[in-house]
């Protein structure tokens, strides 16, 4: 059985039976100090003391091994994943291992992060010389006490064996001797042949405790004498405080304090409830800061950057006017997304306890480091006096990427001088900023006589964007004259990363247009990418940040999988991406039913090199394409004089569960390093969909969300 | 403030709250049963879905006053060992991703198993499309229900 746990028991809960009543007995309330019963899974962790061979993992003498997971956990499955790698090379019995959730701790570990899809490329190799590491010291204690060779040694489920004298020792037998012995310098990692772990379908670790209802969020700590905090940040971007009366707030049952800071008004007190309601009861006027943005304003300011000279060029190659000069037919094409919230199921909170010696915090987070180097700027503190400890969080999607709301937790536990939570509602989460950037693109192709695409021009346009193009990806690289540019809008209105930023929307736009030029061109789709990724091989033009044999790979499978052109009674359309180092095509698959396109089903082929666990990764594919499909077809944050029109999933649509069409995935099997899959299988989706869609009904989805364009526009 | 007794997970329990209070916040800060998730307030998510007499409740807007000597289960009482046939079901299909919203939609599950033990596909989508999932596990919820359908006698 694999047990998990955090680090620390301090977020278990303890509960104090003062009285028996009946069969059940009551409980009266509960305190807060940590217990055994607060902690089962230490309960059954080892009564002997853990070795420790790396900071991957330890030992103990009864033959416990502890794997830590350094990395964040948001639902990409890393505390599953890691675990498996370092136990893989380690040869450890899969069943019979206690996987942690470390703290963060720069001298243990290098990138305790999750965003980018990045935790695996990175780790893939530390993470395997972590347990062969170990696997080898284990072997060399063998050989010494048995005084063999360590050739002649081999190991299976946490035991080291020497077949020719039928000796075996179990790695808790050798692990004082082994942890004693020299580090060695070069280990030899498994051939891929000999992997048991990797590549499996491994179930979550955390199963038992998500399925029970055990606290692992950020929003299940309590601490004792914590006290609870929601914030009153200003209504509208642009805003800031006026006047603050607090008086009635203050007079109710269980508030204890309001505090003012940085135009955020926080209502601490002892419950979530007694908050909330203080909260709705203050009283604050606001005045004008800066513009108070509307979402029709933003559709202004794109048709004036859309003409602006001020732009950024990002990528330009051969000569881009000369080709549209010459062009025998020119695509000309606009593309729109909204804002978007992240909308994470588990809402922002973070625990904080601003002390005299020190600061420590507890929460959801996706970069410890930033929260901890945010928190100790604001306090003007030195960052070895702040712990934080990781939750597992409710989603994410890059939110948690900010600091905003541990830094908040910390300035209100700083002026209330006690541990505080603070937690913000849905209305909080949803018109509380940080979100993906709305963006406008253009697109125009030249074509030849013969179909060629012979120039590509690409502005982006956005509202606080940075740069919403990804200048040298597909096609860049493929076409002999290009231009790529971008400028951006500076708004009150506060942006961040969201799942695959910018490809998020880029792909769908991008991939949507190719589909417009190639049926210009009178081609294929399919084989309209692939002769320009021929093209690409044959004759590159510029830097070429893809690997075209490995696009080429997942173009085919998908084809092949869908059976594209072949099939009778459905109209697909095509898509494919590379973001994050990985590649994914997707086949959208249409049906009309009573003379409306029914999405049917999304075949995707997914590119990551090695699967580490093939469970999770169908599930980021699955998730990634859910995610993609559910906000293309009805995500869409407006604004009215800089507030949000939509609060909460009342008014803000997200994808359900009888909405999801049937997904089949698959992997290219080609036994490269693995990459992530945390986004990659996102940004293609919008596009194969809104392609199905106009071969379907001639009706060119280019801006989203779907739902509110034709041929969905009155459609429920 | 007033002292309601409640009957949970066959215990009885006492909490001193107001009367408007929702029974998700008494469970998650006066009862320490933090299993029932906020979501989003408003009854449009379901992660905070317990059974009150039997049936699915979104306990985010369901105020303590209301419950009087109604028995409420929530994740941590559905079964003693966390076996209860829709909770092995869902370890066996690996349905969560964050798990935030699993705790729900297991209660969402068993309280539709409960009074309909061989559901069609069409009845599954219906009850389950009231619960979210942000990270999109809808596949695997189906197939979990399907699943747990097969154990439950």
């Amino acid at each position: 059985m694999i047990m998990s746990t955090t680090q620390t028991n301090t977020s278990r809960r303890n509960f104090l039976k003062l009285a028996a009543l009946g069969s059940g007995g009551l409980f009266l309330g509960f305190n807060w100090v940590g217990s055994a019963e607060a902690a089962p899974a230490l309960l059954n962790s080892s009564a002997a003391a853990a070795i420790d061979f790396n900071s991957y993992l330890s030992i103990a003498a009864d033959g416990l091994i502890t794997i830590y997971s350094p990395n964040p956990e948001i639902g990409q499955n890393i505390k599953t994943s890691f675990p498996m790698i370092v136990a893989e090379e380690l040869d450890a019995d899969w069943t019979k291992i206690k996987i942690v959730q470390a703290v963060l701790d720069n001298k243990k570990y290098e990138r305790q992060v999750t965003g980018g899809s990045g935790a695996v490329p990175h780790s893939w190799k530390r993470l395997r010389q972590a347990g062969a590491t170990a696997r080898q010291m284990l072997k060399e204690a063998a050989a010494a006490k048995w005084k063999v060779p360590v050739s002649e040694l081999t190991t299976n489920n946490a035991v080291v064996l020497h077949a020719a004298s039928n000796r075996k020792a179990t790695y808790g037998e050798l692990a004082t001797d082994a942890s004693k012995l020299p580090i060695p310098t070069e280990v030899k990692l498994k051939d891929r042949k000999d992997f048991k772990l990797i590549g499996k379908a491994i179930k979550n670790v955390d199963n038992k405790d998500i399925l029970t209802g055990k606290p692992l969020f950020g929003l299940d700590f309590y601490r004792e004498g914590m006290l609870f905090a929601m914030i009153q940040r200003p209504k509208a971007f642009g805003m800031k405080v006026k006047s603050v009366d607090a008086a009635a707030a203050k007079a109710m049952p269980g508030i204890v304090d309001v505090v003012t800071f940085k135009n955020n008004v926080a209502v601490v007190g002892k419950s979530t409830w007694q908050v909330k309601k203080a909260k709705d009861a203050l009283k604050i006027e606001y005045e004008k800061d800066k513009e108070l943005e509307s979402s029709s304003d933003h559709d202004k300011i794109f048709q004036e950057l859309l003409k602006s000279d001020k732009a950024t060029v990002r990528r330009k190659d051969g000569d881009v006017e000369a080709a549209f000069k010459n062009a025998a037919k020119v695509v000309k094409s606009e593309y729109q997304c909204p804002f978007l919230p992240h909308s994470p199921l588990e809402p922002m909170n973070f625990f904080a306890h601003v002390r005299e010696d020190g600061v420590e915090l507890v929460g959801p987070t996706q970069t410890p480091d930033r929260a901890r180097e945010a928190t100790a700027k604001l306090l003007n503190i030195p960052a070895d006096k702040i712990t934080v400890q990781m939750t597992r969080m409710g989603g994410a999607f890059g939110r948690r990427l900010m600091a905003d709301y541990v830094v908040e937790a910390a300035e209100v536990s700083s002026l209330v001088k006690a541990p505080v939570k603070v937690i913000w509602t849905r209305e909080d989460d949803m018109t509380g900023g940080n979100y993906r950037p709305a963006v406008r693109y253009r697109f125009e192709a030249a074509l030849d006589a013969q179909g060629n695409m012979i120039g590509y021009k690409l502005r982006g346009v956005g509202i606080n964007s940075g740069n919403p193009t990804r200048e040298h990806n597909f096609p860049s690289g493929a076409v002999d004259n290009l231009l790529i540019d971008s400028v951006e809008h500076e708004s009150p209105i506060s942006t961040a990363p969201w799942r695959a930023p910018i490809t998020n929307f880029l792909a769908f736009a991008e991939q949507s247009f190719l589909d417009e030029v190639a049926q210009a061109a009178g081609k294929d789709p399919v084989q309209f990418r692939l002769a320009l990724l021929d093209k690409a091989k044959k004759t590159p033009v510029g830097d070429i940040k893809y690997d075209i044999d490995r696009m080429k790979g997942v173009i085919q499978l998908a084809v092949e999988k869908a059976g594209w052109g072949k099939k009778k009674g459905v109209i697909q359309g095509f898509s494919v991406y590379f973001s994050h180092a990985s590649y994914v095509a997707q086949v959208g698959e249409v049906a009309m039913v009573k003379g409306k396109p029914v999405l049917k089903k999304i075949y995707a082929a997914g590119d990551c090199g090695i699967v580490v666990n093939l469970s999770g990764a169908r599930q980021q594919m699955m998730g990634g394409i859910v995610d993609g499909l559910g906000h293309a077809m009805y995500g869409n944050l407006t604004f009215k004089n800089g507030t949000p029109e939509q609060n909460n999933f009342n008014s803000y649509r997200l994808i359900r569960l009888n909405e999801v069409p049937e997904i089949e995935v698959h992997f290219v099997d080609n036994g490269i390093d693995p990459t992530g899959l945390g986004e990659p299988a996102l940004p293609p989706t919008g596009g194969a969909v809104a392609n199905a869609i106009f071969k379907a009904t001639g009706k060119r989805l280019r801006n989203q969300p779907f739902i509110e364009q034709e041929p969905f526009k009155g459609v429920s | 403030m007033a002292q309601y007794k409640l009957q949970i997970n066959g215990r009885s329990y006492q909490a001193d709250v107001e009367p408007d209070t929702p029974l998700l916040w008494v469970l998650r800060d006066h009862l320490g049963l933090v299993g029932t998730k906020y979501g989003c307030g408003i009854a449009q998510c379901g992660a905070c879905t317990v059974h009150v007499n039997g049936e699915a409740t979104r306990s985010c807007v369901y105020p303590v006053s209301a419950v009087a000597s109604s028995k409420v289960v929530t994740i941590e009482g559905l079964s003693e060992k966390g076996n209860h046939p829709v909770q092995l079901a869902w370890e066996e299909v690996d349905v969560a991703q964050c798990g935030y919203c699993q705790a729900g939609q297991v209660m969402a599950a068993a309280a539709l198993l409960k009074k309909n033990p061989k559901p069609t596909t069409a009845e599954i989508d219906a009850t389950m499309s009231n619960n979210i999932c942000r990270c999109g596990t809808y596949h695997r919820i189906r197939e979990a229900v399907k699943l747990a359908s097969t154990k439950t006698s």
